[in-house]
């Protein structure tokens, strides 16, 4: 009873932003409402026993992700209420592509052989970090060398350009000819 | 607490939920009014510490000694103040923004290890809980920023948030040393595994430990955005950073998350590095073990003021440099040494 309860708050914290998430006009609003559906999920990985998942979710989205979402969305001016239109060229893409997702996530959701058994809640994190670091090394490895190449990505991005050296360079060049 | 559990089970005759959510609403309280009193007490701390580094005497007069009923009178006119909302606010953002900032406060201090076995939430993943939950201040400084509409609280929010978000990973990274030691992220068994006198504090394990602490300290003033990093609220370019437009009850909601944020992080300091409940030396160890605690976090609080009245702050710039060419490194340097010195010393399981 207690757990169908908390279950329902849980999920109701989960959708109810995330709907106003994908129809508020007001794109800060929409990134804001965000940190809910995010909370939420957080709160259905710690029911469902995953504490690790969990505190990870609030660590990885609402530290970092989230962050990063509004201050791109801040940087964009905020459109003024009631300029925004949406014609039927918006509805029926957006109706058509939610559709086919849903029923893709709805095939695979069912199709799954669920292992639906209850275990009371352990302590996640060792078995975790055991198993990371045995039998998924590779996985893990492989995950780190794809950050380090973004991280890398990102430096070369945002390196300064010497005069002659790189696409600002050039440009004047061509300006002073 | 489990005491606590057994007393509201047996004697009230509650079911184990009706039971943990009694505990938790009991705890819930009793860590608000432990944050307040830290406000009360940390704000008239604050002014001395800093009239006495700077030869005056700060405030005198309230009250009998020292002026200390300066906070209780400051407390009074700040809740008696006037809620003003500016007309182009986002008024809903805006009235929410102080409270999202105060629950992520409330909401790290629950694992906190005030004496054995007393722990709001003994969590297993305790610590990493501490540092998940604080980054919600981010996003309330982030809301508080824009939602006023004013581009002196939003500059402030964005360099609040840049610097948040920066330090902490070597906050973070400074910590890894001491749970690679105890193996296990529970508050409470970092604490137990410093047992036995000052020597067997984490801090003078071993040398990479002793670095970490200092990488911790300097990323712990970092978060809270006090000197020499306070530029979020940098009076004299951005008027009072992201709470410029706050008043009255608001503003107190502010300002008592900054104090309980400094608090946190003292603590943390202190149960990570410096032994947490136990006495430094066998002398002492007729103090309770929650008064042990408190006093060592107040005085890191002491440390943090000390620092903040005595360095000029740092620019953007040299605050990024040092963040991601200094600390990072430096306290990946100490992870790795750290876990070479266990190898070496056999205390690798």
């Amino acid at each position: 009873m207690i757990t169908d309860l908390i279950f329902v708050a849980l999920a109701l914290l989960t959708v109810v932003p995330a709907v106003w998430v994908a129809f508020s006009p007001n794109i800060v609003h929409a990134g804001f409402a965000l940190l809910f559906t995010l909370l939420g999920a957080a709160g259905l990985y710690a029911f469902l026993g995953a504490d690790f998942i969990a505190v990870t979710q609030v660590m990885v989205y609402v530290g970092g992700v989230l962050v990063l979402v509004l201050f791109t969305v801040m940087m964009t001016r905020v459109p003024q209420q009631g300029r925004r239109r949406h014609g039927l060229d918006h509805y029926v893409p957006a109706a058509v592509l939610s559709l086919a997702v849903f029923g893709l996530l709805y095939k695979a959701i069912t199709s799954v052989q669920w292992n639906a058994r209850a275990v009371p809640a352990q302590p996640t994190t060792a078995e975790i970090g055991v198993n990371l670091m045995s039998n998924y090394i590779f996985p893990f490895e492989y995950v780190s060398l794809v950050l380090l190449a973004a991280m890398i990505g990102a430096a070369i991005l945002i390196r300064e350009h010497r005069n002659g050296d790189g696409p600002d360079g050039d440009r004047d060049e061509e300006v002073a000819s | 607490m489990e005491a606590m559990y057994a007393f509201f089970m047996d004697k009230a005759g509650m079911g184990q939920a009706g039971a943990h959510v009694t505990v938790a609403a009991i705890m819930a309280t009793l860590m608000f009014i432990v944050m307040a009193l830290c406000a009360l007490v940390f704000t008239w701390m604050e002014r001395k510490v800093a009239a006495f580094l700077q030869s005056r005497w700060g405030p005198m007069r309230t009250g009998r000694w020292q002026g200390w009923a300066q906070a209780v009178a400051d407390m009074l006119k700040i809740l008696g103040k006037e809620d003003i909302i500016p007309a182009e606010a986002d008024k809903a953002l805006f009235i929410f923004a102080p409270l999202l900032v105060l629950l992520g406060s409330l909401l790290a201090w629950a694992a906190i290890p005030w004496a054995p076995g007393f722990v709001a939430a003994d969590l297993d993943l305790g610590l990493f809980y501490i540092f998940a939950v604080s980054s919600m201040v981010i996003i309330g400084i982030l809301m508080a920023g824009w939602a006023s509409n004013n581009k002196w609280a939003l500059y402030g929010a964005a360099r609040g948030a840049a610097q948040m978000v920066s330090y902490e990973i070597p906050l973070a990274l400074a910590a890894i040393p001491v749970v690679m030691y105890t193996g296990s992220l529970n508050t409470q068994d970092i604490v137990i595994a410093q047992q036995g006198g000052i020597w067997n504090w984490f801090i003078f394990r071993n040398p990479f430990l002793f670095v970490s602490f200092f990488l911790y300290f300097v990323a712990s003033i970092a978060e809270t955005n006090r000197g020499p990093f306070d530029m979020p609220e940098t009076e004299s370019e951005l008027v009072a950073g992201y709470h410029t437009e706050y008043t009255g009850m608001r503003f107190a909601f502010f300002f008592l998350s900054e104090y309980a944020n400094l608090f946190l992080v003292s603590m943390i300091a202190v149960l990570l590095f410096l032994g947490g409940w136990w006495a430094p030396i066998p002398g002492l160890d007729f103090l309770p073990a929650a008064l042990t605690f408190v006093i060592k976090g107040v005085l890191m609080v002491f440390l943090n003021m000390w620092v903040r009245w005595t360095l000029p702050r740092v620019r953007v710039d040299q605050l990024m440099h040092l963040c991601w060419k200094v600390m990072i490194p430096a306290a990946l340097i100490c992870t790795v040494g750290a876990g070479l010195w266990m190898m070496a010393s056999g205390a690798a399981g």
